[in-house]
């Protein structure tokens, strides 16, 4: 079979190179690539194939897992663009947005100590969720409209929702775990 | 990966953690966040009418190299002139903490914080000289 190793994730999986992918396709693509490359498949291959079958494999798992999730998507698009975060050294930031984030990050601090912890993680797991839908909303529209400083802006105020939505996770799980 | 004892001891018993009045004219606040770990850093001086900072206060939302970063930073600038703390930079916080190379972007964090501080009481001084002017 052939599969161009220097084609990008999207069209690895015969995608469009755009935010709004159909994620049903992505899933049928990357199992139909799955079963090709299976390594069953390569049971009497020569050694030169199997190598290539086993990097093959890799690299399709590594494109399904980066065009399955939204940010993550996002995030390769900018970088098919050329465009880098430049995340460490670039601290400057939106004042009203790190200061909502800020706010964000001490409500989670109280949850647990809240009289209705759940309630209180709800409330703010709401507001991140309706914050994360806006965020993968201005990326799509400014990504169309190729206004493509405004789509970085974006993904980084992204990457902090992102990382308060698995904090709210594992806090969701602690309380679990002292529920139980 | 090991932290430093120093890192420990200020991640364990920060320095400073609180806020101060942002309204206040004397204070200058800095928020900076690093995206790629989605770190976000509060830092606010107080500054006296002759430029000395009689006060420090952080509240950092990260990983303990970032905590500690800022925790330090609240130590290095109470006592210090404007000028002094300007040129604190951020190789002088990843000495002091023996911080590794893969954290030494919480140090840039700290330095870029108290840059935004600074900006920010030097902002408000100088609407001050303009509304008397």
């Amino acid at each position: 079979m052939q599969l161009d190793f220097s084609n990008n994730y999207f069209e690895l999986f015969e995608l469009q190179s755009v935010f709004n992918i159909e994620v049903s396709e992505l899933d049928q693509r990357f199992q139909q690539l799955q079963r090709v490359l299976h390594p069953d498949k390569f049971a009497s291959a020569s050694d030169a194939e199997r190598r290539w079958s086993v990097q093959a494999a890799s690299r399709v798992n590594e494109a399904y897992q980066t065009l399955k999730q939204p940010l993550k998507r996002a995030n390769y698009l900018l970088e098919l663009q050329g465009l880098m975060l430049n995340e460490e050294t670039d601290t400057q930031m939106d004042p009203m947005f790190l200061m909502e984030q800020m706010e964000l990050r001490e409500a989670l601090g109280d949850v647990e100590s809240s009289s209705d912890p759940y309630a209180a993680l709800d409330k703010v797991g709401v507001q991140l969720n309706s914050q994360i839908n806006d965020s993968a909303d201005a990326f799509l529209a400014s990504a169309t409209s190729e206004d493509w400083p405004q789509a970085r802006t974006v993904v980084r105020q992204w990457q902090f929702l992102e990382k308060l939505r698995q904090e709210t996770k594992s806090l969701e799980a602690r309380l679990d775990d002292a529920e139980g | 990966m090991a932290y430093s004892d120093k890192v420990l001891d200020h991640y364990e018993n920060p320095r400073n953690v609180g806020t101060l009045d942002k309204d206040d004219p004397n204070v200058g606040t800095g928020m900076v966040g690093a995206p790629a770990c989605g770190d976000v850093m509060r830092l606010q001086i107080k500054v006296s009418d002759d430029g000395i900072i009689e006060d420090a206060k952080f509240k950092t939302y990260g990983c303990g190299s970032a905590i500690a970063s800022s925790s330090l930073v609240t130590e290095m600038v109470k006592g210090k002139t404007l000028a002094e703390v300007e040129a604190i930079k951020n190789m002088d916080i990843v000495e002091e903490l023996a911080l590794p190379p893969v954290k030494i972007h919480c140090s840039v964090l700290a330095e870029d914080a108290i840059a935004a501080a600074l900006a920010d009481i030097k902002a408000k001084r100088e609407a001050a000289v303009k509304a008397t002017a």
